[in-house]
C-alpha cells in the first residue's frame, strides 16, 4: 500500500531543523494549495503547522470584537477549533472507510491546509464589512466566498480524489464539499458586531 | 492435527521452504473463519502503524537514553549510581509495561476495520436506495430487503445539519455559529440515533424481523425527503407550500419504511404499534424542524442578546399564508432575499 513511511518525527534526531526551513516547506505547501497541479508534496511530506496556523487565523478572526462580553469570545474560538478538526476527521476516517490508501494524518494535512482560500476569504470579507453594511455588500462577500469554496473543494480534489478506488471519488468528495460548505457559512454570516 | 503438527515440528531444522510455509500457516490461527480484523494487514489504519512505528522508535531511543546513562553512572557515582540505576530501571519497566498495554488498548478500540464492511458502496448505489427511499413498495407479505449500510445515512445526517444552518442565513442577523451548530449536530445525530434505538426497541417488544444497522439505515435514508423538503421550503417560505411538500414527500418517505416494517412484524397490533409509532414521530420531526426549531433558534438570540437587539435586525421568519397577490414576489423570500428586494425596491 502506497502509505509514506517516512514521517516528521525522526527529524527531531538530528540536530534541530532551523526554523526557515520548516517555514519555508509551510511556504511552500500553500503555494500548492493555491495553484493545485496533481503533485505529491502535499501528500509526502505531511505537517501539521499549516493546518494549525490557518484554524488559529480563522477562528481568531470569527471571533467577535470585545464589544460583546467576554465570554462569548471564548466559546466561539474553540467552536471553530472543534468544527475544523472534527471535521477533517470525520472526513478521514470515511475516505479510509471507503477504501482509500491514504494515511490519517495525510489526509488532516490536505484538509487543513486547503482551507488557505477561505481563510483569504475570511480576510476579504473583514475588509469588505469596514464599508457601509448593504445588499451590495452582501453579494460582493456571497461572490468571494463561493469562489474561494469552490477554489478549495478543487484543491482538495485535486490532492485526495488520487487516493481513492476510482469507482469512489464521488463518494469521498461529497463530505469535503459539506465541510467546506459549513466553513463558508460561517464565514459568510459573519457581523463583528 | 497431530498429524500434521509432527511432520511441521520434525522438519523445523530441516527445511524446506514448503513445510515452513505450512508452519506458519498453523501458526496464524487454524481457524476457517476468516477474521475481518486481521484480513487486512497493510490496509489497516495506518494511523496504528505510524503509532507503532513511531512507538519502536522510540523504545529504542529510551533504551540508548538509559543504557547511555547506566554506563555514565556506574562509571562515576559509583554506590549512589547503583541505587539511580536500580530506581531507573524500574521507572523503565513500568513505563513500557505501562505504554505496551496503552497500545495493545488502542489498537483494539480504535480499530476502524470493525466498520468498514458498512461503508463498502458504489454511487451508483447510493443513488439507486436514495430513489428507492421515496418509493413505498406495496409486497408486504414477506420481508423486504434493507440495505445494511451506513454511509448513505450518515452522509445525509451531515446533508440535513447542513441545511439547518444554511436556513438560518440571513445577513443582518447576528448569529452565533457555534450555538447554532451545535443545536443543529445535536437534532439531527440525537433523532437519527435516539429513534432508530426507541423503534428498534419497540421492534424487539414486537417481535419484527429487524437489526439494529438495518433500522439505523432505514431511517436515515429516510431522512432523505426531510432533506428535499428543508432545502425548498427554507428558500420559499410559503406555508401552504411547506404543508403540501409535507404531506407529499414526507408522506412518501414515511410509507416506504412503513411498508419495509409492516413486512418485517406479525400480528395487527404489533403492526399498528410499530408503523404508527415510526410515521408520527417522523412527520412530526420534519414539522418540527420547520417550525419549532426557528423558535428554539430564536430563543437562543433572545437569551444570548437580550435588550440590545435594535427593532430592524431581527425579521420574523414566519409569514402569514394569507397574502395579497401583489405583494407575494417580496414577501415570500427569506430574509436575505427581502433585504435585496426591499433595497432594489426603493431604488
Amino acid at each position: 500500500m502506497a502509505e509514506a513511511a517516512e514521517s516528521p518525527g525522526d527529524r527531531g534526531r538530528a540536530s534541530p531543523r532551523p526554523l526557515m526551513r520548516d517555514l519555508k516547506a509551510v511556504g511552500k505547501k500553500f503555494m500548492h494549495v493555491l495553484y493545485p497541479r496533481k503533485s505529491n508534496t502535499l501528500l509526502r511530506d505531511w505537517d501539521l503547522w499549516g493546518p494549525l496556523i490557518l484554524c488559529v487565523t480563522l477562528a481568531l478572526m470569527l471571533q467577535r470584537g470585545s464589544a460583546d462580553s467576554e465570554k462569548d469570545g471564548g466559546p466561539q474560538f474553540a467552536e471553530v477549533f472543534v468544527i475544523v478538526w472534527f471535521g477533517a476527521v470525520t472526513i478521514t476516517l470515511n475516505s479510509k472507510l471507503l477504501g482509500g490508501n491514504i494515511s490519517f494524518f495525510q489526509s488532516l494535512c490536505v484538509l487543513g491546509y486547503c482551507i488557505l482560500p477561505l481563510t483569504v476569504a475570511m480576510l476579504v470579507c473583514r475588509l469588505v464589512l469596514l464599508a457601509e453594511p448593504g445588499p451590495v455588500n452582501f453579494m460582493v462577500r456571497l461572490f468571494v466566498v463561493i469562489v474561494m469554496f469552490a477554489w478549495s473543494i478543487a484543491a482538495s480534489t485535486a490532492f485526495l480524489a488520487d487516493s481513492q478506488p476510482p469507482n469512489r471519488k464521488a463518494l469521498a468528495v461529497y463530505p469535503v464539499f459539506l465541510f467546506y460548505f459549513v466553513i463558508s457559512w460561517m464565514i459568510l454570516t459573519f457581523t463583528p458586531q | 492435527m497431530a498429524t500434521t503438527a509432527a511432520p511441521a515440528g520434525g522438519s523445523r531444522n530441516g527445511a524446506g521452504p514448503e513445510w515452513g510455509g505450512f508452519e506458519e500457516n498453523i501458526q496464524g490461527g487454524g481457524s476457517a473463519v476468516i477474521d475481518m480484523e486481521n484480513m487486512d494487514d497493510t490496509s489497516g489504519s495506518s494511523f496504528e502503524d505510524m503509532g507503532e512505528l513511531h512507538q519502536r522508535l522510540r523504545e529504542e531511543e529510551v533504551d540508548a537514553d538509559a543504557a547511555a546513562a547506566e554506563e555514565e553512572d556506574g562509571e562515576f557515582l559509583g554506590m549512589k549510581g547503583f541505587k539511580g540505576q536500580l530506581s531507573r530501571q524500574v521507572a523503565d519497566q513500568m513505563w513500557q509495561a505501562g505504554k505496551r498495554q496503552a497500545s495493545r488498548a488502542f489498537s483494539l478500540y480504535a480499530n476502524i476495520d470493525i466498520l468498514r464492511p458498512y461503508f463498502d458502496v458504489e454511487p451508483a448505489q447510493v443513488r439507486s436506495r436514495l430513489l428507492e427511499s421515496m418509493i413505498p413498495i406495496k409486497m408486504v407479505n414477506f420481508p423486504q430487503k434493507i440495505a445494511g449500510e451506513l454511509y448513505g445515512p450518515l452522509m445525509l445526517v451531515f446533508t440535513l445539519v447542513a441545511i439547518l444552518l444554511h436556513g438560518m442565513k440571513t445577513s443582518d442577523t447576528i448569529i452565533r455559529e457555534g450555538t447554532l451548530m451545535g443545536t443543529a449536530i445535536g437534532t439531527c445525530f440525537g433523532y437519527w440515533l435516539g429513534v432508530s434505538s426507541f423503534i428498534y426497541f419497540l421492534a424487539y417488544l414486537c417481535n419484527a424481523q429487524i437489526t439494529m444497522l438495518q433500522m439505523l439505515a432505514l431511517l436515515g435514508y429516510g431522512l432523505f425527503g426531510h432533506c428535499i423538503v428543508l432545502f425548498i421550503t427554507y428558500n420559499i417560505h410559503l406555508h401552504a407550500l411547506f404543508y403540501l411538500f409535507w404531506l407529499l414527500v414526507g408522506g412518501l418517505s414515511t410509507l416506504r419504511m412503513v411498508a419495509v416494517l409492516v413486512s418485517r412484524t406479525v400480528g395487527p397490533t404489533q403492526r399498528l404499534l410499530l408503523c404508527g409509532t415510526l410515521a408520527a414521530l417522523h412527520m412530526l420531526f420534519l414539522l418540527y424542524l420547520h417550525f419549532a426549531y426557528h423558535k428554539v433558534v430564536e430563543g437562543i438570540l433572545d437569551t444570548l442578546e437580550g435588550p440590545n437587539v435594535p427593532p430592524m435586525q431581527r425579521v420574523p421568519r414566519d409569514i402569514p399564508a394569507m397574502l395579497p397577490a401583489a405583494r407575494l414576489p417580496t414577501t415570500v423570500l427569506n430574509t436575505t432575499a427581502k433585504a435585496v428586494a426591499v433595497a432594489l425596491q426603493s431604488h
